[in-house]
């Protein structure tokens, strides 16, 4: 087995363009999940609002590159205010089961064949992002060191992308300690408590629902403008529960915990894949037992399993403060 | 504390320096000669049950009103409904000339109307300064985009956190300032959120069981806090089932059965009320309603079964008696 190859590969994939977008996605749903207490189970619905906002925008209507982000951004308020005006004066619940049902309901419309001019059917929408690359200001060549080797435009992407993260990251941490994020917390503890005292829970939730999706429909946007593609694929409901164990695995209501966890959860992702490859081939596990067609399900049954051992040996998640969260249920 | 008054022992009076209901009429929905709150009519209905029908109820400004009644005679319910936690079927009700009906909770809350709960809220994942900074009201940095510019609200919450801090001292839970509120005692608790409703300066303070699963030495600190609270100039009304406090806090006593108003009144004059006995016993008539009356009652019971020694008549008695507290003791 080349563990040295491997081990570059999962230090490649901690810092690349995936653990980026799980990392924005993970910020956003910090702000529902962590601190406000909403249970949006469709953070994925977000996410492709983002991207084929974006992508709609710019390569059907002939926006500007710049437009069409805006233009998403307005998207995934409007998709923010749609599901919570109605469900957010009902039980956490509710909003859960609207969420994952909007995110499939999302996924199926942008895959309809009648509307394939609009949203281009099941093959998506492709090459809309050329103004992005266009004001790469980093010279052609090869940039990088040891396991870290990038051309302008990888090195392009990825610097904008985790100068996204940081700046989303550093700007939710600012909202968490001002007193709008101590009344976003005190909905979370106690919803009744804090309309006794005065503040509107349901606006505060509001307000969080849409701040958290506008982040989740950044994730989208940077995934669709950095591949160029927008494709439904990269929208169905189970990514909203990587975006989850990236979450957890970070530390929940932590500022860098989501990121954090986005990074160690693709990186786990991509050595336990190579590992697995790497044992299947040199028949170190039996064919008759599994083949290289199955290694992606299998990992990620590796990967539930670890997360179930996380949430029971570690519920705070790596960064999380253990006396806090054994408060939770009390 | 400086403050403890003690309770308990009969020997203090429980009325306002001034008497606020001198010469007042002891019926139910008497006007009172300046109220904070006026109710009128107010239903609430689940289903086929009246849970609350309020004819007519003001609350004296400056006073501690107690409201009592046996289980399920719809008090929660009630403050449910004034607070704006509950939507009333009808009615009419305003604070301070204010028209309250339709209000939401927050709404009714930045008025200056306060709750507690009969289950304590305590945010227990917060901290419990942080705990009290919440409650102050009119926080410029609670909005979404001054919230980014800590400059802006910066003196502010410096205010606030004095106000919090002299609060805690008050309240003596500068100890636990910096811990999270759901490491706190059962009792700890209570004063947090107690203190917590002060911290938005408010006019009426509504207690729903404030002394509910409270130790002796703690509920008379929360008397006091209360006395003191009122003597400040806030109107307390609180719902209480022990009667000894009750007694010894509230200048007024409003009962509730069945979702009425049955009687209104000072202590004395209550607990002498046929209605109010009858709402609270039904036919087992007998059940003592303070310590003073329960022991006579053990007293005259001594005698009896003195007296009827060897016959063993006591039984069924016992059992009637036993029944009658099993009622009062289910939830509401």
């Amino acid at each position: 087995m080349d563990w040295a190859e491997i081990i570059s590969a999962t230090a490649r994939t901690g810092v690349g363009t995936t653990a980026i977008v799980y990392a924005l996605a993970a910020i956003g749903l910090n702000v529902h999940f962590g601190y406000t207490g909403l249970l949006n189970f469709g953070q994925v619905g977000f996410m492709g609002a983002g991207a084929y906002g974006v992508a709609i925008a710019v390569d059907v209507w002939g926006f500007s590159l710049w437009a069409g982000i805006v233009f998403s951004v307005f998207t995934a308020v409007l998709l923010a205010l749609l599901l919570g005006l109605p469900t957010l004066r009902l039980r956490a619940s509710y909003l859960a089961i609207v969420t994952i049902a909007a995110g499939e309901i999302f996924r199926i419309l942008i895959q309809n064949p009648n509307w394939r001019e609009t949203t281009g059917g099941a093959n998506g929408i492709s090459g809309f992002s050329d103004a992005f690359y266009d004001i790469n200001p980093i010279a052609d060549g090869s940039y990088g060191f040891g396991p870290w080797h990038y051309s302008a435009r990888s090195l392009w992407a990825l610097l904008v992308g985790w100068g996204l993260v940081v700046v989303f990251a550093l700007g939710v941490g600012i909202l968490m300690r001002s007193p709008w994020g101590r009344v976003l917390k005190s909905v979370r503890e106690d919803e009744d408590a804090a309309r006794s005292l005065g503040k509107n829970a349901y606006g505060f939730k509001l307000q969080s629902l849409v701040v958290g999706g506008v982040i989740g429909a950044f994730a989208g946007m940077y995934q669709a403008i950095e591949k160029s593609s927008a494709t439904p694929g990269n929208y169905r409901p189970e990514t909203t529960f990587f975006v989850y164990a990236a979450l957890i695995l970070g530390g929940v209501a932590r500022t860098w915990g989501p990121v954090l966890g986005a990074m160690l959860m693709v990186a786990l992702l991509e050595l336990v894949n190579g590992i697995l490859r790497g044992a299947v081939t040199e028949e170190l596990i039996p064919s008759s037992l599994m083949d290289t067609t199955q290694i992606g399900q299998v990992r990620l049954i590796l990967v539930g399993v670890g997360l179930a051992a996380l949430v029971v040996f570690r519920p705070q998640g790596l960064f999380g403060d253990k006396r806090e969260i054994a408060l939770e249920d009390r | 504390m400086s403050d403890d008054t003690g309770m308990g022992t009969g020997s203090e009076t429980a009325t306002a320096p001034v008497d606020l209901f001198a010469g007042l009429e002891e019926t139910p929905g008497v006007d009172k000669p300046d109220p904070i709150l006026v109710a009128h009519d107010v239903v609430r209905r689940f289903g086929g049950l009246t849970a609350v029908h309020v004819q007519r109820l003001q609350v004296q400004r400056g006073s501690i009103t107690a409201l009592i009644g046996p289980n399920g005679a719809g008090k929660t319910t009630f403050f449910n409904l004034i607070t704006g936690f509950d939507k009333a079927q009808a009615g009419a009700w305003s604070f301070d000339g204010t028209p309250l009906q339709g209000r939401s909770a927050h709404r009714a809350a930045r008025l200056g109307i306060v709750r507690t709960f009969q289950l304590t809220k305590a945010l227990a994942r917060m901290r419990v300064i942080d705990n009290m900074k919440l409650g102050a009201t009119g926080q410029l940095g609670e909005h979404f985009l001054p919230a980014f510019l800590q400059p802006l609200w910066g003196d502010q919450e410096r205010r606030i956190e004095k106000q919090a801090d002299r609060l805690l001292e008050r309240f003596n839970l500068t100890r636990v300032r910096n811990d999270f509120a759901g490491e706190l005692s059962g009792g700890q608790r209570k004063l947090l959120e107690m203190a917590r409703a002060l911290m938005s300066e408010p006019s009426f303070l509504l207690l729903d069981e404030p002394m509910a699963g409270v130790n002796p030495a703690l509920a008379e600190t929360i008397v006091s806090h209360v006395r003191t609270l009122r003597d400040e100039g806030l109107t307390v009304l609180f719902v209480e089932h022990d009667m000894d406090i009750v007694r010894t806090i509230s200048d007024w006593v409003v009962v509730m059965s069945e979702g009425e108003l049955i009687a209104e009144g000072r202590h004395s004059s209550i607990v002498t009320n046929p209605a109010v006995i009858d709402a609270y016993l039904g036919a087992h008539h007998g059940t003592p309603l303070d310590r003073a009356e329960q022991d006579r009652q053990l007293a005259e019971a001594d005698a009896a079964i003195t007296a009827a020694e060897g016959e063993g008549e006591g039984a069924a008695e016992a059992a009637d008696e036993g029944e009658a507290a099993d009622e009062e003791g289910q939830g509401s």
